[in-house]
């Protein structure tokens, strides 16, 4: 049984400029102890599926119009709030992006670590020091015992992920939602991080959603991969056969853009025009108008994410009818 | 050999800090030919903005020479300089913040053609649309703001601006990164292309030496403030020979998990250093794999290998 079901999930945008539908009715599983990978570009709506699961997008403009997401015997999408808090940053965690904007400022670290034990498990303040510690402690940080005392700025940017990741594991979740947790890391440290991760995915048995706009990080760290277009899943494969057979037009213009597998000097493959205004009803495939292979009736009727090979399944509907390799 | 069109001879910044002297670029030397591209790779804070915001004197210079044709930049009075401007041109990475954005594309296009008397009032907007053609837009956008273009129409726009005043060099300082990867391939293709055809000589800075090996002939890579490896763009990405290098190209995750290694063993340890209290000795000894006693205390000059490239390290012989 998986982890996390997630069915039909859509969250829309209610903005003076429009209904902007970031996500459009994705539905995927987690399993316990994978990890798995989702990649897309900016505005790809990976994000917003996500934050839509803890319930963090703001209401208003932003509403869940339909969907389910299975956690155990909770629907995270429909229970009440006290329900949410209860899963969120106990059983489910969420690293981001850029640790100082999560990390409060005018804190000690070290208190902010103990914080979810605290709030979660009523935990007494010796012995969430001594969990901290101790999580700080295999998160790669040297002098824990000092550095709990320390505030965030003292920390370099590396340092910060890695008190974030403390942070969000000291609970022993069994979900961690990493939100392109590398991507404000200098490529070293990124290698840090990754190596931490996966690391701490292994010692603590939890599932991990790593969300990226960078195809190498998922090549190195997921077991499979969900890529998102304009709001919808378009492929979804285990990571090997991704790469090495990459089904969506989307995935493979993508692959084909990246500098460092392309022949030195070699023009770049790129894609025609831009993703599509999301305030706009797409009835077919959303990649049609910049798709090389688009027939007509790409565009002229709704196309579903359908399974091609085992465990490899695509919503480009060429591929499923056999006419593009 | 005919002379290099920028030469940099033991060019350094500093600046004065509450806490000492930040010595963001430490004395670099640096030669790039007529229609050459060179690439400078680094991580955050080794200086590599810097530099290049000082050859353009963005940044202030604390000592050495920066030679553009002949020229020594660092030393010229702001008259003769501004003679010189219309010759080097930058790109920035952050295209939402280089762009003024109450003026339209046709006078940020007209601007600096107007400022250095390269158009008169009659004939800029002919050569804006023939700038804004020549860099994939369409001409018909002149009258548009800034904001309704996406990312990568932006830094068109730049590019185009950067092409104004039809340079002999152009140093682009992380163009693509702020871009996502369909529409860096565009921008990298567009800036490769222009190079070629204009006879434009580049100097790239990025922290992605996939971008930088893509478009240049050689490489330099820069670690706290110094050049410790430079050499040609294949060799230094396939066979990298400063410890440094190879760290940080061992790094980089590759696209492709069939080649997915256990970097476990040759991963770096701690941060790059601030560049406001370096390492006694080779700068990178706190964090290499290969470091010995010596490396404590005597600084590694650049020097050159059997293969011609140059590598600042004192056992680049024997690892």
């Amino acid at each position: 049984m998986p982890l996390l079901d997630v069915k039909n999930l859509r969250a829309h945008f209610h903005t003076r400029a429009g209904v902007v539908r970031a996500v459009d009715g994705i539905s995927f599983t987690v399993d316990p102890g994978e990890m798995l990978g989702i990649v897309g570009e900016s505005g790809s709506g990976k994000s917003v599926a996500n934050l839509s699961l803890l319930g963090l997008i703001p209401m208003p403009p932003g509403k869940i119009e339909s969907g389910s997401a299975r956690f155990g015997d909770v629907d995270l999408l429909s229970c009440s709030n006290s329900e949410r808090r209860a899963i969120r940053g106990k059983r489910i965690s969420m690293i981001f992006q850029d640790p100082m904007t999560a990390l409060n400022p005018y804190h000690r670290v070290g208190d902010q670590i103990m914080e979810p034990l605290r709030v979660h498990e009523r935990s007494t303040k010796r012995e969430a020091h001594a969990r901290a510690l101790e999580m700080l402690q295999r998160a790669g940080i040297q002098d824990a015992e000092r550095r709990m005392r320390a505030y965030p700025h003292q920390f370099s940017g590396g340092m910060r992920q890695r008190v974030m990741i403390a942070m969000a594991l000291i609970t022993r979740p069994e979900l961690l939602i990493a939100d392109e947790p590398t991507t404000a890391l200098d490529v070293t440290v990124q290698a840090q991080i990754l190596e931490l991760m996966k690391r701490m995915q292994a010692e603590l048995g939890m599932a991990v959603i790593l969300v990226t706009h960078d195809l190498g990080v998922i090549a190195e760290s997921c077991d499979r991969v969900h890529v998102m277009y304009a709001g919808r899943i378009v492929e979804s494969a285990r990571t090997t056969d991704l790469f090495t057979a990459p089904k969506h037009p989307y995935t493979r213009a993508l692959m084909a853009s990246i500098p460092a597998t392309q022949k030195k000097g070699a023009t770049l493959h790129t894609i025609a025009g831009s993703p599509p205004d999301l305030t706009q009803a797409i009835i077919g495939c959303p990649f049609a108008p910049r798709c090389e292979h688009a027939a007509p009736k790409c565009a002229a009727q709704p196309v579903e994410l359908l399974g091609i090979a085992p465990g490899h399944a695509t919503a480009c509907l060429r591929v499923q009818l056999g006419e593009i390799a | 050999m005919t002379a290099p069109l920028l030469d940099l001879r033991d060019l350094a910044v500093q600046y004065p800090s509450a806490h000492g002297m930040v010595r963001a670029v430490d004395g670099v030397n640096l030669a790039v030919a007529h229609g050459e591209s060179v690439g400078l790779v680094g991580e955050s804070g080794c200086g590599k903005s810097t530099l290049a915001r000082s050859i353009v004197r963005l940044a202030p210079i604390t000592r050495g020479q920066i030679n553009f044709d002949g020229k020594d930049i660092a030393t010229l009075s702001r008259a003769a300089l501004r003679a010189i401007r219309p010759s080097i041109q930058m790109i920035f990475q952050d295209p939402y913040a280089s762009l003024n954005p109450r003026m339209t594309i046709l006078d940020a296009l007209a601007e600096p053609m107007r400022v250095h008397g390269h158009a008169t009032r009659g004939d800029v907007t002919t050569l804006v649309a023939a700038l804004m053609e020549r860099v994939g837009l369409a001409s018909r956008w002149m009258r548009k703001y800034p904001h309704e273009f996406s990312g990568g129409q932006r830094q068109r726009i730049a590019i185009a601006r950067a092409l104004a005043l039809r340079p002999r060099m152009i140093i682009a300082d992380e163009p693509v990164s702020a871009l996502d990867v369909s529409v860096q391939a565009q921008i990298l293709n567009l800036i490769s292309e222009l190079c070629r055809e204009e006879q434009l000589t580049l100097l790239l800075i990025s922290h992605d030496l996939g971008v930088v090996k893509h478009l240049s002939h050689r490489i330099a890579v820069m670690y706290l403030g110094k050049i410790v490896e430079l050499g040609d763009a294949e060799q230094v990405y396939n066979a990298p020979r400063h410890p440094y290098t190879r760290a940080l190209i061992n790094a980089i995750p590759i696209p492709d998990p069939t080649r997915k290694r256990d970097r476990a063993g040759s991963l770096l340890r701690g941060d790059p250093p601030s560049p406001l209290n370096p390492p006694r000795g080779c700068p990178f000894h706190p964090r290499c794999p290969y470091m010995q006693e010596r490396c404590k205390t005597t600084v590694p000059p650049l020097e050159p290998m059997s293969d011609g490239r140059v590598v600042a390290c004192i056992r680049k012989e024997e690892i």
